[in-house]
């Protein structure tokens, strides 16, 4: 039962990463731009819910779509927009100070020690005692992310939207000419991103109900990783990257003796140095593959 | 990006064997300029293309063809001029261009390589003028270009080049377009299949669509279509038909003038 029960949940701290994974790649996928201030649009979303925790749970899950998609829209317009057609650096740049800006925000509102949201705390009961404790949450999780991603697969495979957003992945000057709305798609991505960033806004503050100004950063990075991992070019690719990093974390912080789980970050970013070094285009990109896209 | 409304007084343009003096052009292009950073890529150049007409523009590499056919689409800005459609000028985008009854092959075909031949197509559709029985039925299409139908499963980026040459244009046409501009399509294709594909564009022709056909081998397009417009250094010197010489062409490439009646001066 041990086995299995770490096992489930590194496959289920994996599904979050990946939920992350693909709010970063669907944004990249359509404007080939880093977006690193999607950390905050959970963290709002975390906030939003602390805010909104006097209101029936529906609800203020409810809510905290509405406030995780409108901020993604609103980074669209006010800072993915006015650099349209500036380098990857430098939107990587100010989505950074973006990011950056918002944690001090955070601060100042809400303080450093942190806002307990007690909301669907039954889900943090066991499913199944024992030496690990695999907790309903988990199961969620992974139930969440197999829901999602498969509907944005059919998403993706199966409307119209889906194709468009596709063909402006692959070549943006050609959508174009064709006839594919651009600004449309674009939009279309962040609100899909934003929407993705809710759910996992709901997921981690049950699951860590303190919500503090780094909980979307603590998170985002470790899901880039995933993704640089994966090959950022690829949806697909990236998002299987956020799940290895999520599932070889879990693994080591289950596995490592109490004492040494301080290593897990560091062991996690020197298997991705390893890989970068090994593999520049990305641990599950074809051979050859392109690194300047990257 | 904002739009590019032309706005210069446009000069009127100069081709000459269009219906009457008043009835405007299917395509007409005046004064056109497409300018890259200090660089002067398009240097006013104007042309018109008639109903059902098929018309090539033949120069040297970097002469700003490529760049006359994205600035007529709207995917390059256009600096000064002005491109209208039935006397009705263009919007400055492509996705509207396209909508207005324009279709464009792009250099290199352009498919989407990871989708289908049949989702490449699919997207063709997308531009599809309202409320409107298209010239061409998906059934002529596909019967144009077999190709199409045959791999239709395939992802289009394992297709030859010919192959995606076929399903280029396929896809061009889906979207039921009154002009179909071409850049290169010649280009990497065995003279076999070059052959195929400008028979195919004939057909295509032939049923009503007019072509603008844009081709470094000049011998070859002043063969296949009624008049071509010689471009070098970003101007039209002169307009050339079958019976102009591969030799006049040849000499305005390299800074001759022609002597033959040019139609612009």
């Amino acid at each position: 039962m041990t086995v299995v029960g770490y096992l489930v949940n590194a496959i289920s701290l994996g599904a979050l990463y990946a939920l992350i994974a693909v709010s970063v790649g669907l944004v990249f996928g359509v404007l080939r731009q880093i977006n690193l201030a999607q950390g905050e649009v959970i963290t709002f979303g975390a906030y939003s819910l602390w805010l909104m925790r006097s209101l029936p749970t529906w609800l203020a899950i409810v809510l905290c779509f509405a406030v995780c998609i409108a901020a993604s829209l609103l980074l669209q317009v006010a800072v993915f927009r006015p650099l349209r057609g500036a380098s990857a650096l430098t939107t990587l740049v100010a989505t950074f100070g973006v990011s950056y800006g918002l944690e001090a925000l955070w601060l100042i509102i809400f303080g450093p020690s942190g806002n307990t949201v007690s909301m669907l705390t039954s889900l943090n009961n066991t499913v199944v005692g024992g030496a690990v404790a695999l907790r309903w949450i988990t199961l969620v999780e992974i139930g969440a992310a197999v829901v999602l991603l498969g509907g944005l697969l059919l998403l993706l495979f199966r409307t119209s939207l889906g194709m468009r957003m596709r063909a402006v992945a692959e070549d943006l000057r050609a959508a174009r000419l064709v006839g594919v709305r651009i600004g449309q798609v674009v939009t279309w991505a962040f609100v899909l991103s934003g929407a993705s960033a809710a759910v996992v806004a709901v997921l981690a503050t049950v699951q860590t109900p303190l919500v503090t100004p780094t909980f979307g950063l603590n998170l985002i990075i470790f899901a880039l990783v995933g993704v640089v991992l994966g090959g950022l070019d690829h949806l697909g690719r990236a998002t299987a990257g956020g799940f290895i990093v999520g599932f070889v974390n879990s693994l080591l912080g289950s596995i490592l003796p109490e004492q040494e789980l301080v290593f897990v970050t560091s062991l996690t970013f020197l298997f991705v140095v390893v890989v970068l070094v090994v593999r520049p285009a990305g641990l599950l990109a074809p051979r050859g593959a392109d690194v300047e896209r990257v | 990006m904002s739009e590019t409304v032309a706005r210069s007084a446009a000069p009127a343009p100069t081709a000459g064997n269009g219906p009457g003096p008043a009835a405007p052009q299917l395509l007409e292009v005046s004064g056109l300029r497409v300018t890259y950073g200090r660089a002067q890529a398009v240097d006013g150049v104007s042309f018109a293309v008639g109903e059902g007409e098929l018309v090539g523009v033949v120069g040297p590499n970097g002469a700003g063809k490529s760049s006359t056919l994205l600035a007529v689409m709207g995917e390059v800005r256009r600096a000064a001029g002005e491109v209208r459609l039935r006397g009705v000028p263009l919007p400055g985008r492509p996705e509207n261009v396209v909508r207005s009854g324009m279709a464009m092959v792009p250099e290199g075909r352009r498919l989407f390589p990871s989708m289908t031949v049949q989702e490449n197509l699919q997207l063709g559709r997308l531009a599809r003028r309202q409320g409107r029985v298209p010239r061409l039925s998906d059934d002529e299409v596909a019967a144009l270009f077999p190709v199409t139908a045959e791999f239709a499963r395939r992802r289009a980026g394992l297709l030859s080049g010919g192959q995606q040459q076929q399903v280029a244009i396929a896809r061009a046409l889906l979207s039921d377009p009154d002009v179909l501009l071409l850049d290169e399509p010649s280009l990497g294709l065995s003279p076999t299949i070059v052959a195929s594909v400008f028979s195919a564009l004939e057909r295509v022709n032939s049923l009503g669509v007019a072509i603008l056909l844009v081709e470094q081998r000049a011998e070859m397009t002043l063969e296949f279509c009624s008049r071509s417009y010689v471009l070098v250094g970003g101007r039209i010197r002169f307009e050339a038909d079958r019976h102009t010489s591969v030799e006049t062409v040849m000499a305005a490439y390299f800074g001759g003038e022609p002597v033959a009646s040019g139609n612009r001066p």
